[in-house]
């Protein structure tokens, strides 16, 4: 188990070399050249010279990439250009994740809780009613653009009925205490409940929108898997030892579906990413998504730069720890 | 009298029956496909709404009622009390914000959208098949190295990814198709190499290799055309997924910012300002996009099980 560990971490440590080699040459690539991307028009030429001696830019490129990984180990990533204009583009990144990982893990959540009994439901009612309309819904699923499904969402619960609020991570005039910047969780710990409720109306429109594909996928991995395992031996014995139906169910089906299904989750993660940064736009929810479409529109190169490296990072050690969690569930794989 | 030996050796053999690729005697595995293909009504939706939506591609500009560039209505067009033109006869689904007949702009679109959809995965199979070809024609270093780099694209998300090689663009519909082939380059590469692993060590690359074939009728003649199904299967879903890739661009700033040949991504992420009051500039290129993007999922879905023989029940 140690050395899969090993070889894993191993892996991931030259994921992120590449990483950083990529975005070194992502940075190279922008229009204008590094100078004027990370400075943006108002940069003077003073600033101008600063930064072209700090990138080394007269340097050969191996000495430039040094420079380059010292700066981002420092944390140094720049001034925001854009919207953020004057903020360092690291402490946007950090004061917006807690929004981002809420989301997140509400949407998650909201996948996981209907996709897998869903998933069970439909495999055991093969080619019924039931079946067929949460196949081809979660077909549709995946065809609706996630972006349209978010507005179409705020359009009929915020603005036409009104029941929630259509943008926005907590009312302005709510006097919430900050503890750990999850606001839904902060008022359940400083038992604020109606700052906390009202964090969780914010939350629910964009978790939703945002858990349509994750949803849509995690079931029909479920659904494929559970059709899989319940024509197993090992189902057909425990049934002939008269072992209860319950018991067979969590046991022997579930807990050998799920396998495949825990690796997915891996997976979305990257959708939950991207989808943030549909979704948090329609939302106007303060987000690292938002950051990261604010960041595209208005060309703000160093929030962009520190963003995408960071969202890569998140991906890349959250596929880690579900690969070590996946060899733990499933003893075949650390031998492989 | 049948002796232990006997059953046992029966059992083999219909074992080994069992185990060939397809069910009736003598047919492909594409035929046995097409074959299940014929009869399947997930298949049969799936490429109803395909071929309408091509033939729609083709016929277009004749199609459209008026000029899709055209601003018709633009007299009509007021920023604050009439942005957007209601119907009226000739104009059946009404304007946009720069007075163009939605309809045309609807019809005209579906050219733009495929040409995106096919060059995007086009370009994304160019890339991945060499790569994949590479790695796993010849393996030893090179598939070491291509798998690498493969890999640490796949590590970053693939949309987020798409944002920011399009953000280094220039944008144009260009840049749009470039940024999804890109991100499809990896996953061809790596469902190929694994295709092609499988070919390596089975009996007729084998009896190639003994009879002297050389390296590259090798990879070409006996390992491609077996290991290409699931690369097809995955360059239909990839159709959809291009569709609605090249929305979400559109909707970031991110697309072509020349809108006299529309395309439904495009409407789509220009309909934005306008959703609360006008929902219906967005709804239309949506459904549309829903529509195509669900007629190639069928497709491609329903052509996995097709060539899964697994899935055979």
């Amino acid at each position: 188990m140690l050395k899969f560990v090993i070889r894993r971490v191993l892996q991931m440590g030259l994921a992120l070399f590449m990483l950083s080699l990529l975005l070194f040459a992502w940075l190279r690539a922008l229009p204008g050249g590094p100078v004027s991307a990370l400075l943006g028009e108002r940069g003077s030429p003073e600033a101008a010279a600063d930064l072209r001696a700090q990138l080394g830019l007269d340097q050969p490129l191996p000495v430039q990439y040094v420079r380059f990984v010292q700066r981002a180990l420092e944390g140094d990533f720049g001034i925001s250009t854009g919207v953020f204009r004057g903020q360092p583009a690291l402490d946007i990144f950090l004061t917006r994740l807690p929004a981002t990982i809420e989301l997140s893990i509400f949407a998650l959540a909201i996948a996981l809780t209907l996709a897998i009994p869903l998933g069970y439901i439909s495999a055991r009612r093969r080619g019924g009613v039931l079946d067929t309309g949460l196949v081809i819904s979660s077909l549709v699923g995946v065809a609706v653009p996630v972006f349209f499904l978010a507005f179409v969402l705020k359009y009929l619960f915020a603005v036409r009925w009104g029941l929630l609020p259509p943008s926005g991570y907590q009312t302005a005039g709510i006097d919430a205490t900050r503890v750990t910047g999850f606001a839904v969780l902060d008022g359940i710990l400083t038992r604020e409940w109606d700052a906390s409720w009202d964090a969780f109306r914010h939350l629910l429109l964009p978790a939703i929108a945002l858990s349509s594909i994750p949803f849509a996928v995690i079931f029909r991995i479920t659904r494929a898997s559970v059709l899989d395992v319940m024509d197993e031996d090992y189902v057909r014995t425990a049934r002939a030892k008269g072992l209860r139906a319950p018991v067979i169910r969590v046991r022997h089906i579930m807990r050998n579906a799920l396998i495949p299904v825990v690796t997915i989750i891996g997976l979305q993660v990257g959708a939950l990413l991207a989808g943030a940064v549909l979704t948090e736009k329609v939302f106007a929810f303060p987000g690292i998504g938002q950051a990261l479409a604010l960041g595209f529109e208005t060309r703000d190169y160093p929030v962009l730069q520190v963003l995408i490296m960071m969202a890569a990072i998140i991906y890349i050690v959250v596929n880690l720890l579900v690969d070590i969690a996946y060899a733990l569930i499933d003893p075949r794989v650390r031998t492989k | 009298m049948t002796s232990y030996g006997d059953t046992k050796k029966a059992r083999i053999d219909s074992l080994a029956e069992a185990g060939a690729l397809s069910d009736e005697e003598g047919v492909s595995l594409w035929r046995s496909a097409w074959l299940r293909l014929r009869r399947d009504p997930v298949f049969l939706i799936g490429a109803t709404i395909i071929t309408a939506f091509v033939l729609l591609a083709i016929i277009a500009p004749w199609l459209a009622p008026h000029d899709p560039a055209a601003r018709l209505l633009i007299g009509e067009v007021s920023r604050q009390s009439n942005p957007v033109p209601e119907p009226r006869p000739g104009f059946p689904l009404g304007a946009d914000d720069r007075g163009r007949d939605l309809l045309s702009r609807l019809i005209v679109g579906s050219r733009q959208t495929l040409i995106v959809g096919v060059l995007a995965t086009v370009g994304g199979l160019i890339g991945g098949l060499t790569l994949g070809i590479l790695a796993g024609g010849i393996g030893g270093s090179v598939d070491a190295v291509v798998m690498r780099v493969v890999d640490v694209m796949l590590s970053i998300p693939s949309l987020l990814l798409a944002f920011s090689l399009a953000a280094i663009l220039e944008p144009s519909q260009w840049s749009v198709i470039a940024a999804i082939a890109i991100i499809q380059v990896p996953i061809f590469a790596r469902l190929l190499r694994g295709s092609m692993l499988s070919q390596r060590h089975s009996d007729h690359v084998l009896a190639a290799r003994a009879l002297g074939v050389r390296r590259v009728p090798i990879v070409f003649r006996h390992m491609l055309p077996n290991a290409i199904g699931p690369v097809i299967v995955q360059a239909t879903l990839v159709l959809a997924v291009a569709i609605i890739d090249a929305a979400a661009l559109s909707f970031l700033g991110l697309g072509n910012p020349d809108d006299t040949r529309p395309e439904w991504g495009q409407m789509l992420g220009a309909a934005q300002p306008y959703f609360n009051s006008y929902p219906h500039l967005a709804f239309y290129p949506a459904i549309c996009i829903v529509t195509v993007a669900l007629g190639f999922t069928l497709m491609g879905e329903s052509l996995r099980e097709a060539l899964d023989p697994k899935s055979r029940r």
